[in-house]
């Protein structure tokens, strides 16, 4: 057991699976002799050489470009996009080609390889190093796009990225790079594709991913003066979409906020609360609500602390759900009291599990 | 010392001196270095490289390397076959039998001279405008015209022909083709250093394919020069020293707009000097000339001088696609002008002048093509089995239960449409 950041775990499950697989190649926009500019892939150009970690041109459309061409021919290349926003030159490679090519050939030519994005706010940066850009990547099909929240699940689901057969969308939130765990590697923790309820709940279930699980949590504790027992679930996953297992915990509480850091419209909490509705209909007691960044660009690092979800603004927006139940402690809805019993989400949720 | 001579020694003090004002000892050694190792020094040729005349005659002191005369019947064959084939497309187009053909008539000597140069262990990187070098490569006609049919986005085994589907977004199978390279010598490289307590399967080929000296050939248009991708995939190549080979048929149209209205470069071919790399400028209707050049540039790639740019001058004698209406912005008689030009009748000229085709020998090369195009004929009058259930199927190795359940109703929905 040691105290191991986020952007340590990463390296860790890049290193060891550079040891483990000869066909692993990193590369990106100073990933190499400096290490990347978060440190992640410090050490990694020392350890396997210039072949399997290595700088490249400033060019991010050449990057993903070349990392196809080399999944296409054997290799599992792993490439970093230095920032969120630095990350739009590639997007047409990422859309049309990446995201398409198994379909393309029907399913001849698969694509293991691992975009690596930082992204979201919070860390006092200058335009262009803010964004939240996952809904581009989550309404492209073909895409996995997944995102950590802990240390162990920095390290976990970045193995089995690279372990994947098809193309994944790592999504890196900047602001947890430094945040620490005691622990050891190597870890396991659940499947790439599971949503994973953090803190259980009772009352209403917040939604929540990357860069606003702690956030989502720190709601929870401040909730619990406000009366609400709260669930939070960390959706890990933002594609492929855990129905099972966001569906349970809703039909189970009878309320939802989804949050993230990216804008409200259009967003990738609208498809959650769609979803939500669509699975959970008759056992809300609430509309599902969305916490969200305002719908204008990210602002300035001096004004980031009023853009982004809060405490506060999560605590509102719990407040503002619909209390006024018809149905009470003594007298609870019947379909909420089967969907609170264990396994009752696979009986008859109507969702494949 | 005559003027000419006078400038040289001036722009050489000019460029000597530079070095000293552009920055430090560090510096000065890498621009040293880079001179001394790329191509920049070398500016392609304004007055395209040549090897056959317009005439069929060979030209009086080749530029390159004259193929064989026994390559050059096939470079002739090749086109033939490709000809019919593409004429046969076109046909099919214009009876709505295909979604769309983008022709490449007139350009027959750039795909199959480009393809015949290749190994059997290079990859193709194709565009749609490409199709007859599909055939060239050997991918079977009807499976060739499956993107354009508008049966599936792609109709052949990438990896069985090397040659990946054809692309349709401007220059972006650019870089494709330099990682694939990237990964071919990363294998080979693993061949020759044993793997260190590696207990996983590796995706790794074959030990053969692994051995091999894989390079690859890019198709693209001059239009595509234009695209941001097509300057990032050359740098990379450049910085990666790859076996790649750009060979951009400059076929004088990006749909309606002129390369006059692309670029200012003297000829495609200098962009490979601000990389620098090879740059060579070739006539893309003298098929010999495409051939020597990229087998020229395939074997400098293979040896580590790394990648080449290839500008192959030419004309798209057709419309861009049978959509087009190319009367809007030119004029039939810059059309008639390339027709003297054509790359069939030129090297079968040189053929028949040098006893190596007569009538019958030409008949013959028309039957075998005939027969294909009748097999495609064939093929695009009956209606295709589809599947429509594909369209859910290919998009995950591992398809997700939302889309396993977007399977199951598109599934039923289909099969009550068929009750």
């Amino acid at each position: 057991m040691s105290e191991i950041s986020f952007a340590e775990a990463l390296n860790a499950a890049m290193r060891d699976s550079m040891r483990e697989n000869p066909d692993v190649v990193v590369y990106g926009e100073d990933v190499g002799q400096l290490g990347g500019v978060f440190r992640v892939t410090d050490g990694l150009t020392a350890e396997f050489g210039e072949q399997r970690c290595f700088d490249t041109p400033i060019a991010e459309s050449g990057i993903v470009g070349t990392a196809i061409g080399m999944a296409m021919h054997g290799a599992r290349p792993v490439v970093e996009m230095q920032f969120d926003a630095f990350a739009y030159p590639a997007f047409e490679q990422v859309v049309s080609h990446a995201a398409k090519l198994r379909n393309r050939t029907r399913g001849s030519v698969t694509l293991p390889l691992v975009i690596r994005i930082p992204y979201g706010g919070a860390v006092g940066a200058v335009e262009h190093h803010s964004d939240s850009s996952e809904g581009y990547y989550a309404h492209t099909p073909g895409l996995t796009v997944v995102t950590p929240a802990t240390v162990a699940d920095a390290y976990s689901m970045l193995r089995a990225s690279i372990a994947h057969p098809d193309p994944v969308v790592f999504l890196e939130p900047k602001r947890l790079y430094r945040s620490t765990a005691t622990m050891s590697l190597p870890v396991t923790t659940e499947e790439l594709d599971r949503a994973v309820v953090r803190r259980e709940g009772r009352d209403v279930t917040l939604l929540c991913y990357g860069p606003t699980v702690d956030t989502a949590l720190a709601t929870a504790d401040a909730a619990m003066a406000d009366g609400y027992d709260v669930e939070v679930v960390d959706l890990r996953s933002l594609t492929p979409f855990d129905d099972a297992t966001v569906t349970a915990s809703v039909r189970k509480t009878g309320r939802a906020v989804v949050t993230h850091e990216a804008p409200s419209f259009a967003g990738y909490g609208a498809e959650v609360a769609a979803r939500v509705t669509e699975h959970c209909f008759h056992y809300l007691e609430a509309p599902v609500l969305r916490v969200a960044g305002y719908d204008a660009p990210y602002p300035p690092p001096l004004l980031e602390r009023y853009y982004l979800p809060t405490v506060d603004r999560l605590r509102t927006a719990l407040s503002r759900l619909q209390w006024e139940s018809q149905w009470t402690e003594n007298d609870p809805s019947p379909l909420r009291v089967a969907a609170a019993a264990p396994h009752a989400a696979n009986q008859d949720s109507g969702v494949v599990a | 010392m005559d003027l000419r001579q006078l400038l040289a020694n001036q722009l050489s003090r000019v460029w000597r001196y530079s070095w000293t004002l552009l920055g430090d000892e560090a510096h000065i050694q890498d621009m040293k270095r880079n001179t001394a190792t790329s191509g920049v020094t070398v500016p392609p040729a304004l007055e395209p490289l040549r090897l056959v005349d317009s005439q069929g005659g060979r030209v009086s002191t080749p530029p390159l390397p004259v193929p064989e005369l026994d390559t050059l019947g096939a470079l002739h064959r090749a086109m033939v076959i490709g000809r019919r084939f593409d004429r046969q497309a076109s046909a099919l187009a214009r009876q709505g039998r295909l979604a769309v053909y983008p022709s490449s008539f007139g350009q027959e000597a750039c795909q199959v001279g480009g393809v015949l140069a290749l190994a059997e262990q290079d990859w193709l990187f194709p565009t749609y405008r490409d199709t007859v070098s599909l055939v060239t490569r050997g991918v079977d006609p009807v499976q060739a015209l499956t993107l354009l049919r508008g049966d599936w986005h792609s109709g052949y085994d990438a990896h069985a022909h090397r040659c990946a589907p054809q692309c349709t977004p401007l220059a972006t199978n650019a870089s494709h083709a330099v990682g694939l390279t990237y990964a071919a010598r990363q294998k080979r490289h693993q061949a020759s250093v044993p793997a260190q307590a590696s207990t996983a399967p590796s995706n790794s080929a074959d030990p053969a394919e692994v051995e091999a000296d894989t390079a690859a050939l890019v198709l693209m248009g001059d239009g595509a020069t234009s695209e941001g991708d097509a300057h990032e995939a050359y740098n990379f190549a450049a910085m990666w020293n790859a076996p790649v080979v750009f060979l951009i048929q400059n076929n004088q149209w990006a749909i309606s707009v002129p390369v006059r209205k692309q670029s200012r470069a003297p000829t495609l071919a200098h962009k490979a000097m601000g990389y620098g790399i090879r740059g060579l400028h070739v006539d893309g209707n003298d098929a010999a000339a495409v051939y020597a050049a990229v087998s020229q540039a395939l074997t400098e790639a293979r040896a580590g001088e790394g990648p080449t740019i290839i500008e192959a001058r030419t004309y798209r004698m057709d419309p861009h696609t049978n959509a087009d209406a190319p009367q809007r912005y030119r004029e039939p008689s810059d059309v008639e002008r390339w027709q003297n030009h054509d790359p069939i009748d030129r090297l079968e000229s040189l053929l028949r002048a040098e006893g190596q085709l007569d009538d019958a020998g030409r008949a013959d090369l028309d039957a075998t093509a005939e027969k294909l195009a009748t097999r495609v004929r064939e093929h695009m009058a009956q209606p295709d089995e589809l599947d429509p259930n594909e369209i859910l199927a290919h998009t995950y190795t591992h398809p997700s239960a939302m889309l396993r359940e977007q399977q199951a109703n598109l599934a039923a929905e289909i099969g009550e449409a068929r009750a």
